[in-house]
């Protein structure tokens, strides 16, 4: 079954929110916000496999999106505690101060 | 191909525009209580898109997991650091930063788009397993029962390796934010 709209509009809009959140992910110095800047990426990406999954005829496209659910979750646990225990020894910082972490 | 219908745009760039408008917002607010509410957005947004390409299941994983579980991470977060407050967004550390990251931006949607508009009589149609929907099935639950088929039958062996990943990242997180006593093994103490 082929959806109505064709998957090119999708796959375009999913471009568009990939390059959203990828100039967000360049711009923004908050590290919190940078993650929800990876999080429209990956939306982007999930959109991108649903499209796809249609047009193709394939559920594989479906399930890859279970998978990427699931890292998603855990690349957001693990950050943010990355953040919180950075953020609570020097508060405000932002991914510039971080710098000063390399050796 | 058949022609989509009036109501299919409508939903089509109704959604977009959640999806876009929320991005945006995303990247241009200050406060960041309000950039995890245009998250939360976009989010419904991409779970609308998935509703229209017969994706239910996967639609209703996205609210919950994403809308309801991640961003409230996200802004649980926020308030327990007491980062609500508005940043000031007019400092660019790194002069030319802006401008660059907006030419590549641009150029890489420039790319993918054409690289989509180009390929789109290539995307023909393979011999798949095939997408069971409840509207050529007539079986209200085609979808999901073809999702776990997929899902326990051909990715077994992936989708145990996720729980392994989930422990990892589980124990990693408590070592990462728990405070340690200082000299001490001792751990008893802690609040975090």
């Amino acid at each position: 079954m082929i959806a109505a709209i064709e998957p090119t509009w999708y796959l375009l809009l999913a471009a568009l929110l990939f390059g959203i959140g990828a100039f967000g992910l360049l711009v923004r110095r908050n590290p919190l916000i940078m993650f929800m800047c990876i999080e429209l990426m990956l939306n982007a990406a999930n959109l991108t496999f649903v499209a796809l999954a249609t047009r193709l005829d394939d559920i594989n496209g479906q399930t890859a999106v279970f998978f990427v659910l699931v890292v998603a979750a855990a690349e957001v646990v693990v950050g943010l505690g990355i953040i919180v225990s950075i953020l609570r020894r020097r508060p405000g910082a932002t991914a510039d101060d971080l710098a000063e972490l390399k050796g | 191909m058949s022609d989509a219908t009036f109501l299919e745009y409508v939903v089509f760039f109704s959604a977009a525009v959640m999806i876009l408008g929320g991005a945006i917002g995303v990247i241009t607010m200050r406060n960041p209580v309000h950039a995890a509410l245009g998250l939360v957005l976009t989010l419904f947004g991409v779970a609308v898109q998935f509703v229209a390409q017969d994706a239910q299941f996967l639609a209703a994983v996205q609210v919950i997991v994403y809308a309801g579980a991640i961003v409230v991470l996200f802004l649980f977060v926020i308030m327990l650091l007491g980062v609500d407050e508005s940043l000031d967004l007019s400092i660019e550390p790194i002069p030319i930063q802006r401008p660059l990251a907006a030419v590549l931006g641009i150029g890489l949607v420039g790319l993918v788009g054409a690289a989509i508009i180009r390929a789109r009589d290539a995307l023909s149609i393979n011999p798949g397993t095939g997408v069971a929907t409840a509207r050529d099935t007539g079986d209200n639950d085609a979808n999901i029962r073809q999702l776990a088929t997929n899902l326990y039958g051909d990715h077994v062996f992936a989708f145990q390796l996720t729980s392994v990943l989930l422990i990892v990242a589980v124990v990693g997180t408590v070592l990462l934010t728990r405070k340690w006593p200082r000299g001490t093994e001792d751990t008893e103490s802690s609040d975090a």
